[in-house]
């Protein structure tokens, strides 16, 4: 089992204990920007905090199979959708509760990711890849034609979601501290699950199947489950992109916005969870600020983003392990 | 009811050779660069674009797509040298990324060069019209000639495949790259002729279709997607499973899309069967994806991996 726990020869415990302080790091930064949001008088910061938060949880849970698991979907969007349309649809049942709407998410996410994953498992490399863009698509076309909240043009939710009865949420601030509590508790459940057998076997799965099957684990049971736990946290992402937004739509699950998943895990760097997260606030900061520069900013972006793969290989990564930050080769 | 069939199945089969134009390049690059590439959208949309340009300069269609050819050969060998050139021995991953940014860019660009309203290209005097096909049903002579053009470059890539020397060594490479390479074959030099074929059929494509669809900055997307399900459903790297999948799958879009809530108006009470239509039919080729993958995981064509 050496190998297992250490799978590229590296000390296991001090990485994890650097990337913990790391997480640390940025969840103590989060905590301080509503503050200095209010120190500013400028409460759009708390709006895009929201935001950038929810993309962490989403960009974290991609990572999970994406670099513990090599298994490069990209159709993940279509779960930050079912975590949105829980929210449209359940609200407009009179269903207001936040976790509810959050159980009905992993639920229909679940069932998703369940059929979807087992059929994308059965495959490899290119054609997983390109089976879970099909079935994101697929997903996207359905909201597309669900004419009762919308279609194409999306439905506005009249209210946010309430807790317990209460209407914490209606307040920016109090659906920034939300979105920050539920990042910290997947952050655990995502670091338990990583550290836990099963995510070891996963990992063992990642850098040799042939000989996890060999010792007698079945890598399609293992990875079949961490695409749907996967999928699951990624929806609640999505029941707080609703929330931020107050509006729903099918953009919410476009082929784009799985790409741009994608890419925040490997600007954060690939197979660290707090990678994920960076991930998300780098790409997302840089989106702001490249759309205050311009109105064409995805011009800027994709030129970014072909740079970044030609000549740093190792996106941010790089630059956050010189920092002490974390982050692995992979 | 026959005739709406002939109609749809016609329409099927002019989407088929457009998807095939485009997966051929996709499925090539695929199977023997083993790159993906989510700029090939993008390349016909370009050649959409080259051809609206070039047509309203000259005002003929005919100069517009004589000269649009060597222009798509420009784009083509530009991007392989200056990017693709360099993700061929990358990860999946990083070519993901770093094609996901070359469409952001390329969408930009169009938007700069072209701006946001959607440009038409004249239909050529000798191919308007419709022909009489049978009884009272007649069949535009322009998408005619789109399913002539494609089967005569399915055709022509046919021979190439399977008859020439050139063929040969891109059969070769799918099968083995680095044996080919080691036989003395200059494998970079092959890549770039692959390469820019592939985006030479894709130009052609959006070029064919710019008189009968508005030229629009998302025109890539939608195929591109099309096109993948094609490659995946064919088996990558196969010429040939490229234009099976891309007929069936056109074929399933278009005649499903209109007999599916038909069908379904049989079973179904009107208003159920119209809702359940709607949501069904954009779905219709992703469901035939996920059977046929799951009865060959590897595709029709495919070799498993």
């Amino acid at each position: 089992m050496s190998d297992l726990s250490t799978p590229l020869g590296l000390p296991r415990q001090p990485m994890l204990a650097g990337r913990t302080r790391a997480a640390l790091a940025l969840f103590v930064l989060f905590a301080l920007l509503p503050p200095l949001a209010s120190a500013l008088n400028d409460p759009f910061y708390v709006l895009i905090g929201t935001r950038i938060l929810a993309y962490a949880i989403a960009a974290m849970a991609l990572d999970l199979i994406l670099g513990f698991g090599a298994l490069v979907s990209f159709g993940h969007a279509a779960y930050l959708g079912f975590g949105a349309y829980a929210v449209a649809v359940l609200s407009s049942m009179g269903i207001n509760d936040l976790f509810v709407q959050i159980a009905g998410a992993i639920a229909v996410s679940a069932v998703f990711a369940l059929v979807t994953g087992a059929i994308s498992l059965r495959t490899r490399g290119v054609y997983f890849i390109m089976i879970t863009l099909a079935f994101g698509q697929m997903a996207f076309f359905f909201f597309i034609s669900l004419s009762a909240y919308g279609g194409d043009d999306g439905y506005s939710l009249a209210r946010r979601s309430t807790v317990l009865g209460q209407d914490m949420l209606a307040h920016d601030y109090g659906l920034y501290y939300m979105a920050l509590a539920l990042l910290i508790a997947l952050f655990v459940l995502c670091n338990r699950i990583v550290a836990s057998r099963f995510g070891r076997v996963f990992t063992g799965i990642r850098e040799n199947a042939t000989r996890m099957e060999a010792v007698g684990y079945a890598p399609f049971r293992y990875q079949l489950t961490a695409f749907v736990i996967s999928g699951c946290i990624t929806s609640v992402a999505g029941v707080l992109l609703a929330n931020q937004a107050q509006f729903v739509s099918p953009a919410f699950m476009s082929w784009h916005r799985s790409g741009e998943l994608i890419v925040m895990v490997v600007l954060g760097g690939v197979g660290t969870l707090t990678g994920g997260i960076a991930g998300a606030v780098a790409a997302l900061l840089l989106e702001e600020w490249l759309g205050m520069l311009t109105h064409h900013w995805p011009l800027l972006f994709g030129i970014f983003l072909v740079l970044m793969v030609l000549f740093s290989p190792r996106g941010l990564t790089g630059l956050l392990e010189t920092l002490g930050l974390g982050g692995r080769k992979q | 009811m026959m005739n709406l069939f002939v109609l749809q199945l016609l329409n099927g089969v002019q989407l088929g050779v457009l998807l095939f134009l485009i997966a051929a390049g996709l499925t090539l690059v695929f199977g023997i660069m083993d790159v993906i590439n989510l700029a090939h959208g993008v390349l016909y949309m370009v050649g959409a674009y080259l051809m609206a340009t070039f047509a309203a300069l000259t005002g003929s269609f005919w100069w517009g797509l004589l000269l649009m050819l060597p222009a798509a050969v420009v784009v083509g060998l530009v991007l392989e040298v200056v990017v693709m050139r360099r993700l061929y021995a990358r990860s999946h991953l990083d070519q993901v990324l770093a094609t996901f940014g070359l469409v952001m860019i390329a969408g930009e660009l169009v938007e700069i060069t072209w701006g946001t309203s959607p440009l038409s290209v004249a239909m050529p005097d000798l191919l308007s019209g419709a022909v009489p096909l049978m009884g009272p049903l007649k069949y535009p002579v322009y998408r005619i000639a789109i399913i002539a053009a494609g089967l005569a470059v399915a055709g022509g890539l046919y021979l190439l495949v399977n008859h020439t020397r050139i063929g040969m060594l891109l059969r070769a490479g799918a099968t083995n790259r680095t044996m080919v390479s080691a036989l003395g074959v200059d494998i970079n030099r092959l890549f770039a002729i692959v390469f820019t074929l592939g985006a030479v059929l894709a130009c052609l494509a959006g070029a064919l279709v710019a008189p009968i669809l508005s030229v629009d900055t998302g025109m890539g997307e939608s195929v591109l997607i099309l096109a993948f399900v094609v490659v995946v459903i064919g088996g990558i790297g196969s010429v040939k499973g490229a234009f099976l999948g891309a007929l069936i799958v056109a074929v399933v879009d278009t005649v499903g899309g209109v007999f599916g809530p038909i069908w379904l108006r049989s079973v179904l009470d009107p208003a159920a069967a119209g809702q359940m239509g709607r949501v069904l039919a954009p779905m219709l080729v992703y469901i035939l994806m996920a059977v046929i993958l799951f009865a060959r995981p590897a595709g029709l064509f495919g070799r498993r991996a």
